[in-house]
């Protein structure tokens, strides 16, 4: 902890900087490969969609061990009555699941008559869902217009409180989230139900919130930074990446640690359910989310702005200035690779303290 | 203005208000836990939408009728706390029911089922099950739900037949056999020849599913039963359906004589359907003079007709109680849904199962919460202490509005609400940790403790209330856009991030503030989480490398 907090301390004078902005190939290099893998398992396994989404009835009968042989009982005797079971599977060790194609629901009270009788099971205690075929459409339809019509208002938002380019930068990294997510749900096989759907749009507002508490520092930083040729658009992004680094890593622990919570809880009390459909979700997500508004956003949010006149100015001013000033300097002053350097970046944290002091004069 | 900050102010109001809530939350003789979903306490679920095939449009006014069925069959259950709502508009409208506890399998079937209601002609009339003496000419006295045989005017009734004679069937019923798959309901026939006669007179009501309901086409002759099993009737095909009612209205008539009575208001198409039936049946002799209004295949009442009736209004006169009368005039006028429901979902949990469920959210919960705490301890110290308690208040003051919001709009506290609030801790704790390290930025930049904490907070509010607010935006949209269990975990996601701002605001402002006013604090101990020779300020060059 000590520690953390002697880094926050060197991160924040900009003595210890990861030059996270000047390697930006590298982590879009990682994150291209990431969504090109989740793109291609996307395409050749698709998800795994929980009957919500296909139709179906599910049946989830209690029993003290469910073991292989509960299978086959199941099995035979959904057969027994009729029916075709597409799916039989062992839950938790206590519970076998069984899944159909979608029932009459007549069909269904005598399927669950069925196998209360087959397993000697009170016919209350068995867990029954029955989907009509139209309801995975509809909450498909309705997660994407809630999508939609989220990026509409976020880009407006994003556009006031910032600027368009940051509204971007934040979008590119949300999609960046949600496809990687879905890449490793495709990719696990994990089953996608709607509490998992509640999951991504979590992430959705989750990842937002993070690079909003990011961009906000280098909305700051880079405030008066064209008045002078001290520093350029990208330096200053990544000082403020840099000293949010401490709050990044502490909220990514705080917000982990609750879902993390509700996995191991979930799984070891539940098997599987709501909770831990979500909280997967929520885990893999946060985690990628962090990176991104990290890695992605920021890098990339520098990359459009330094396109822009006044930067190319400014970023000529910089690279002359250090010539004539400092002859060992260049123009990307901190060169080292993902290890913290202790850099001589004195102009840096002057140039700080002169933006703050000036702001809070204010 | 942050010179004119009064931590004490704020800490008393924020007091106040949670002192308010509690004693809310806590009146006698009302709940005191938050109202929990079937997901955690057991129980039924079933999600019934409208069936509109494409370019049909669905009112309003049909989808409130539909809900009110719904809502009156379900009360029908007399299961407590059954709960019917409805989330959208049109035809994408979803009617959500909520039956707490153990119930029966065949609850869905009963709910979606649509209630027919059709007008038939009686062919003929006997009683419901085998008299025990045959009496050439039995006459039923009276039908006991109405009192007395109703009948139905122009005007108000003038000539009231108060006994209906029965025409004696030709074969008396022990001599008849009848399969008995032919008595299982709807006993219907498409010409009414054939054994119809026979089923006729071999039906027992006491011993027929018929008083179940089932379902009556209007095409097809039936035979059928009084929903108190005393009469059966032999009927000819529907004269007019349930759509052909524009409004029923129970009233005393205008010369406060002669009890409750229905009036019946026609579509312009149902008047002229019954202008004809009327005419039709005046003209015959009893019984045929009669029309059954039958629901769902039982005859909720059979008046007989005095005389034509043009004007496509009429009036059912008998001697109804105001119940009856109500009762009669909410099926003619609601009976049949207007729309058929398909079943979208349906959960059935059971109440072992909701307990686990609240019993796993709840550790979870706590689990997390403890592992913030430790987590928050270590690193910020005194300040974490108080982030602690901001927890730990936020935590409660949730609690308290959960359990008002149950009581006050019906807020359910389901698995993926509790999911949110279990998310809802992270968010929380953030806006400490945004507070937190702006003040040591502060403290880093030299400032001393007084000034960071409060300049620190000017920058810290920001970044809390823009990140506060993308985080609102998705639960809004979020709830606004979607059903069920994603609108839970939305809502109280939601919440929460107004409960954080509230005390993040109030509380943990006012509470740093007073902290830093101390002589502890300001003398900058390794424990305060602030000293500024840990955060590098006055050793700095030394400190580093």
């Amino acid at each position: 902890m000590a520690s953390l907090s002697q880094l926050g301390n060197s991160l924040y004078r900009g003595d210890v900087s990861y030059n996270i902005v000047g390697r930006r190939k590298a982590w879009y290099l990682v994150s291209a490969i990431l969504i090109v893998l989740s793109i291609a398992t996307l395409g050749v396994r698709g998800l795994n969609l929980g009957i919500e989404f296909k139709g179906g009835a599910e049946f989830s009968v209690p029993l003290a061990v469910a073991n292989d042989q509960s299978v086959s009982q199941a099995r035979e005797t959904v057969l027994a009555a009729g029916e075709t079971p597409s799916t039989v599977t062992i839950i938790g060790g206590n519970k076998v699941r069984i899944q159909t194609p979608a029932l009459s629901t007549e069909a269904s009270n005598a399927l669950s008559a069925a196998l209360a009788k087959s397993f000697l099971v009170d016919e209350a205690n068995i867990k029954v869902q029955l989907v009509g075929p139209s309801w995975g459409d509809e909450v498909t339809k309705n997660a994407l217009r809630a999508l939609l019509v989220f990026l509409v208002l976020v880009a407006v938002f994003l556009s006031i409180y910032f600027e368009w380019q940051m509204a971007v930068a934040a979008l590119i990294a949300l999609a960046h989230d949600v496809l990687i997510t879905v890449g490793i749900y495709a990719l696990s096989g994990f089953e996608v139900t709607p509490a998992s759907v509640i999951g991504f749009l979590t992430i959705l507002g989750y990842s937002l919130y993070d690079t909003v508490v990011v961009f906000d520092k280098v909305k700051e930083n880079t405030k008066g930074i064209h008045g002078g040729s001290r520093t350029t658009y990208s330096e200053a992004a990544n000082l403020a990446l840099n000293q949010t680094l401490v709050r990044s890593i502490n909220t990514s622990v705080v917000a982990l640690l609750p879902v993390l919570s509700i996995l191991v809880v979930g799984v070891s009390l539940l098997g599987v359910g709501t909770l831990n459909d979500l909280a997967l979700a929520l885990f893999v997500g946060m985690l990628v989310g962090t990176y991104s508004s990290i890695f992605v956003a920021t890098p990339f949010l520098c990359q459009m702005k330094e396109r822009s006149a006044e930067n190319i100015a400014l970023a000529k001013r910089v690279h002359s200035r250090r010539k004539g000033g400092d002859a060992g300097d260049d123009v990307k002053p901190v060169v080292a690779i993902g290890a913290p350097i202790v850099a001589s970046a004195g102009p840096r944290q002057q140039q700080v303290k002169k933006t703050r002091s000036r702001r809070s004069g204010k | 203005m942050a010179q004119h900050y009064r931590p004490g102010r704020s800490l008393l109001i924020f007091t106040v208000g949670i002192i308010g809530l509690l004693v809310w939350a806590f009146l006698p003789g009302e709940r005191h836990t938050p109202k929990l979903g079937l997901d955690l306490r057991g129980g039924t679920q079933v999600i019934l939408s409208p069936s509109v095939t494409a370019g049909e449009t669905l009112s309003q006014e049909q989808l409130n009728q539909t809900l009110s069925i719904i809502r009156q069959r379900v009360d029908g259950f007399g299961v407590a706390e059954s709960e019917v709502t409805i989330q959208g508009t049109g035809s994408g409208a979803k009617i959500i029911v909520t039956i707490p506890g153990e119930t029966s399998r065949t609850v869905v079937d009963q709910l979606k089922t649509t209630a027919q209601l059709n007008f038939r002609p009686v062919l003929a009339i006997d009683y419901g099950s085998p008299q025990p003496s045959t009496s050439p000419t039995p006459s039923v006295s009276s039908s006991a739900s109405s009192g007395a045989t109703p009948s139905t005017s122009a005007s108000p009734s003038t000539s009231a037949s108060p006994t209906t004679s029965v025409t004696p069937t030709p074969t008396p019923s022990p001599s008849v056999s009848v399969a008995p798959e032919l008595l299982v309901p709807p006993i219907q026939s498409p010409d009414g020849s054939g054994d119809f006669a026979n089923r006729f007179s071999a039906l027992d009501c006491a011993k027929s599913d018929i008083l179940k309901g089932s379902t009556d086409d209007p095409a097809q002759y039936l035979i059928s039963c009084e929903k108190d099993a005393s009469v059966k009737y032999a009927l000819a095909p529907a004269d007019l359906v349930g759509t052909d009612i524009d409004s029923a209205t129970a009233g005393l008539p205008q010369q406060g004589a002669g009890g409750w009575q229905v009036e019946l208001q026609m579509t312009s198409e149902g008047a002229k359907k019954f202008a004809d039936s009327t005419t039709k049946l005046s003209a015959l002799e009893k019984p045929n003079d009669q029309f059954a209004i039958v629901l769902d295949g039982v005859v909720i009442s059979a008046p007989s007709v005095n005389e034509a009736i043009l004007g496509g209004s009429a009036v059912i006169s008998g001697s109804f109680t105001a119940d009856e009368a109500r009762a009669l005039a909410q099926v003619l006028k609601y009976g049949a849904l207007p729309v058929a429901l398909d079943v979208d979902e349906v959960q059935q949990i059971s109440p072992t199962l909701g307990n686990d469920q609240l019993k796993a959210g709840l550790i979870a919960g706590g689990f997390g919460l403890l592992l913030v705490i430790v987590y928050l301890l270590l690193y910020y110290r005194a300040l974490g202490v108080i982030a602690v308690i901001s927890l730990v208040a936020a935590a409660v003051m949730t609690f308290l509005v959960f359990v008002i919001l149950g009581r006050g709009i019906g807020f359910t506290l389901t698995l993926s609400g509790v999911a949110g609030a279990i998310v809802a801790i992270g968010i929380t704790a953030d806006s400490f940790i945004i507070y937190f390290e702006r003040i040591r930025d502060e403290i880093r930049e030299g400032k001393r403790l007084r000034v960071a904490i409060d300049q620190g907070w000017t920058r810290a509010r920001r970044t809390i209330l823009a990140a506060d607010f993308v985080s609102l935006l998705s639960a809004a949209i979020l709830y606004y856009l979607s059903v069920g269990s994603v609108r839970g975990f939305a809502f109280t996601l939601g919440l929460i991030t107004f409960v954080d701002i509230a005390v993040a605001f109030m509380f943990t402002r006012s509470l740093v503030t007073k902290l830093g006013n101390s002589k502890w604090m300001n003398a900058g101990s390794s424990w305060t989480g602030v000293s500024p020779t840990r955060l590098g300020v006055k050793a700095a060059t030394s400190e580093v490398n």
